[in-house]
């Protein structure tokens, strides 16, 4: 599968280029609309939430200390969202694709966790200027949120894979996603801190994989402290879980997909 | 020789589910049992292509073509039996595979090479030849959605053949296009073929399965029920379709009782029961070389006595264009009085059938005097559709074949141009 994935990089990275390049298409700002939307948040999150929200936070402390609170929580759910959303309905979405020309089908999944990297890491690279402009930036800690978003990233793909596979037989698996994170973002300490919540719902938190990690990156960013390692030890095993089951699911249906599409 | 692409009792089925939620128990969980029907559209095929042998894939609407292809290409997945392929295989089940109207036809030509399994670097030496073999000019380094669909076929055909394949896959990809670029294609196909390539083609059409293939298969319901020289498995199609047009008929007569229809108009005074197009021998064909022998025949019941009867035909081409027409009035002259209650047979010798290659289709008409607006018992629109193919002669276009003969070019006047 893998030697089929590395024939096929150049497909992969066109199709990602072109997921890049088909929203500036056309616009004569282009590639700067990509900026202007994470500037946007950055900016809504610290003058204007921070404004309203800040008395009731505790353990947040300046006026920026909740727009970087919420940013590390937002940009990384965004990411967490959007492989999980694409990656539900990537056969769907490619179904002629995939009926009429033979390609690795895994280079599906492989171009919506690419793009959706690509998309964060723009909305990430405004923010951590942001932090370096507002003297914020943790220094050398900040490198230890690349294994939290690598084990993000993980979960999400494996949950795409087993999620879009299913979507294929069952066409409701794709709309009680989208309800379902709804819900499950407001079930995360995002625009909350986890301080903030009566001890019930943090003893929910236990059971929810994304907290450890939204709360890790929070901890870099807001407290520029290491994150404490031991507690992520649920996402990892989420992410081995979902991987497996996400692999297992896929490749049990590889050749169907095609023929249910 | 070794065969390039060989198949053993290949066989494919579908599952049918009879709605969503049943998919969805029996995915959820399938210990409560099978939900669906399993639907077999390919069974016990086994073929074995040489190579630079070309094979050319005929039968109806349904008959498993574009799902044998499939299996071959690789897009699906054979349910039973064994595919072995040697070499690479490009397909082209759909012309513009991974087109994007926002991107140029460069970036749009090295998208859909790159999924046609080529590498970046082949696909970039290829541009130039395909730049040069599309002939769309400055319309390459143009975003595509300012494209002519004519233009988008010439760079997707371009594009899908840059690079010669082993195995070349095409699924009724050639009717598209002018005249020109069609011609194109065929050249370049035919030189795939020449240089080893080995062709599988699907296609409807009589002429091109004849002059780019040396062997043809005709599947029926999914079973290869014929593999041989092109000629004789097309003849055999020929009689499969002239076969289902008269259970069709009895079909229509049948439905004729209920409900009225477009394609049948007249006072059933008198009813046609039966059209026939026969051979040099008198055998029932729907499919002629063009200047053969022809005789058409029709049947028909007359129901009460009638005056001056008239039978008369029109032939048209596939576009609806009259081509030929004539009746019994005209050529006899003289009334034809019919008693009533009783069958007649009236047959037309068409002489030699002088029309161009393609189809065309006849519509047969019952009515009194000269012309049908009198007084008109039965009018058969498409009451059969045939198909010329072409002859040994020389190459011809258009819808008739006149006896065109020439010397060649000779010499006029004296002395040279100055």
């Amino acid at each position: 599968m893998l030697q089929a994935l590395w024939r096929y990089r150049g497909f992969v990275a066109a199709s990602v280029a072109r997921e890049f390049q088909v929203r500036s298409r056309g616009s004569a700002l282009g590639f700067v609309w990509n900026l202007i939307g994470p500037i946007g948040n950055v900016v809504v999150f610290t003058i204007i939430f921070a404004q309203v929200m800040r008395a009731r936070l505790p353990g947040v402390g300046d006026i920026f200390g909740y727009g970087i609170f919420l940013c590390s929580g937002v940009f990384a759910w965004g990411l967490f969202v959007e492989i999980v959303q694409r990656g539900v309905g990537m056969f769907i979405e490619h179904g002629n694709l995939l009926k009429k020309a033979s390609f690795p089908k895994s280079s599906l999944p492989l171009i919506v966790v690419l793009s959706a990297l690509v998309n964060f890491a723009v909305a990430f690279g405004v923010f951590m200027v942001f932090l370096v402009v507002t003297g914020r930036f943790p220094g050398w800690v900040a490198l230890s949120a690349i294994p939290v978003i690598a084990l993000l990233v993980v979960f999400a793909t494996g949950l795409a894979t087993f999620l879009g596979t299913l979507n294929v037989y069952s066409r409701d698996v794709g709309q009680a996603v989208t309800i379902l994170m709804q819900f499950w973002f407001w079930l995360t300490p995002i625009v909350y801190p986890i301080a903030a919540v009566p001890d019930f719902v943090r003893d929910g938190f236990a059971f929810n994989p994304m907290a450890p990690i939204v709360v890790a990156l929070q901890r870099i960013f807001v407290e520029g402290l290491a994150p404490r390692w031991e507690s992520l030890v649920l996402p990892i095993l989420a992410a081995a879980v979902a991987l497996l089951a996400g692999a297992m699911t896929f490749r049990a249906n590889a050749d169907d997909i095609a023929d249910e599409l | 020789m070794n065969p390039v692409l060989e198949l053993r009792n290949v066989g494919k089925a579908y599952r049918r589910y009879p709605n969503a939620r049943a998919r969805l128990i029996e995915t959820v969980a399938p210990w409560l049992g099978k939900r669906h029907e399993t639907v077999w559209v390919l069974r016990n095929v086994s073929l074995a292509v040489r190579r630079g042998e070309s094979v050319g894939i005929v039968g109806h609407n349904g008959a498993g073509k574009s799902t044998l292809l499939k299996l071959i290409t690789g897009t699906a997945k054979a349910t039973e039996g064994s595919i072995q392929a040697s070499g690479r295989i490009a397909a082209i089940l759909e012309l513009g595979m991974g087109f994007h109207p926002e991107f140029t036809g460069r970036q749009n030509a090295s998208m859909s090479g790159q999924l046609l399994g080529l590498s970046i670097k082949e696909v970039s030496e290829a541009m130039p030849a395909v730049e040069a073999f599309a002939e769309i000019g400055a319309y390459f380094d143009q975003p595509l959605r300012v494209y002519s669909s004519g233009m988008q076929v010439r760079l997707a055909f371009s594009i899908a053949t840059a690079v010669r394949p082993d195995v070349l896959i095409v699924d009724e990809a050639l009717a598209v296009g002018d005249a020109y670029f069609q011609h194109k294609c065929t050249a370049r196909m035919r030189s795939f073929r020449d240089q080893g390539t080995t062709m599988l083609l699907v296609s409807h059409d009589p002429t091109a399965v004849k002059s780019l293939c040396d062997r043809a298969v005709l599947l029926d319901h999914g079973r290869v029920i014929k593999d041989d020289a092109p000629d004789r498995v097309l003849d055999y199609y020929n009689a499969i379709i002239a076969r289902r047009e008269a259970e069709y008929r009895i079909r229509e007569v049948e439905a004729r009782e209920g409900s009225s229809r477009s394609i049948r108009s007249g006072d059933g005074l008198a009813t046609i029961d039966s059209v026939d197009l026969l051979d040099a021998n008198g055998q029932s064909t729907r499919a002629l070389r063009s200047n053969a022998p022809a005789r058409l025949r029709i049947g028909f019941a007359v129901r009460s006595p009638l005056p001056s009867m008239t039978v008369g035909f029109l032939i048209r081409d596939r576009l609806g264009n009259d081509v030929f027409g004539t009746n019994t009035h005209h050529l006899h002259g003289a009334p034809h009085p019919l008693e009533g209650g009783r069958r007649f047979e009236c047959e037309f010798d068409i002489g030699r059938m002088s029309l161009g290659t393609g189809s065309y289709s006849i519509a047969i008409a019952l009515h009194q005097s000269d012309s049908h607006v009198a007084s008109n018992h039965d009018w058969w629109e498409h009451a059969l559709v045939f198909e010329v193919l072409p002859d040994d002669e020389a190459y011809r276009v258009g819808v008739v074949n006149l006896p065109v003969r020439s010397a060649g070019i000779v010499v006029a006047g004296e002395g040279a141009l100055r």
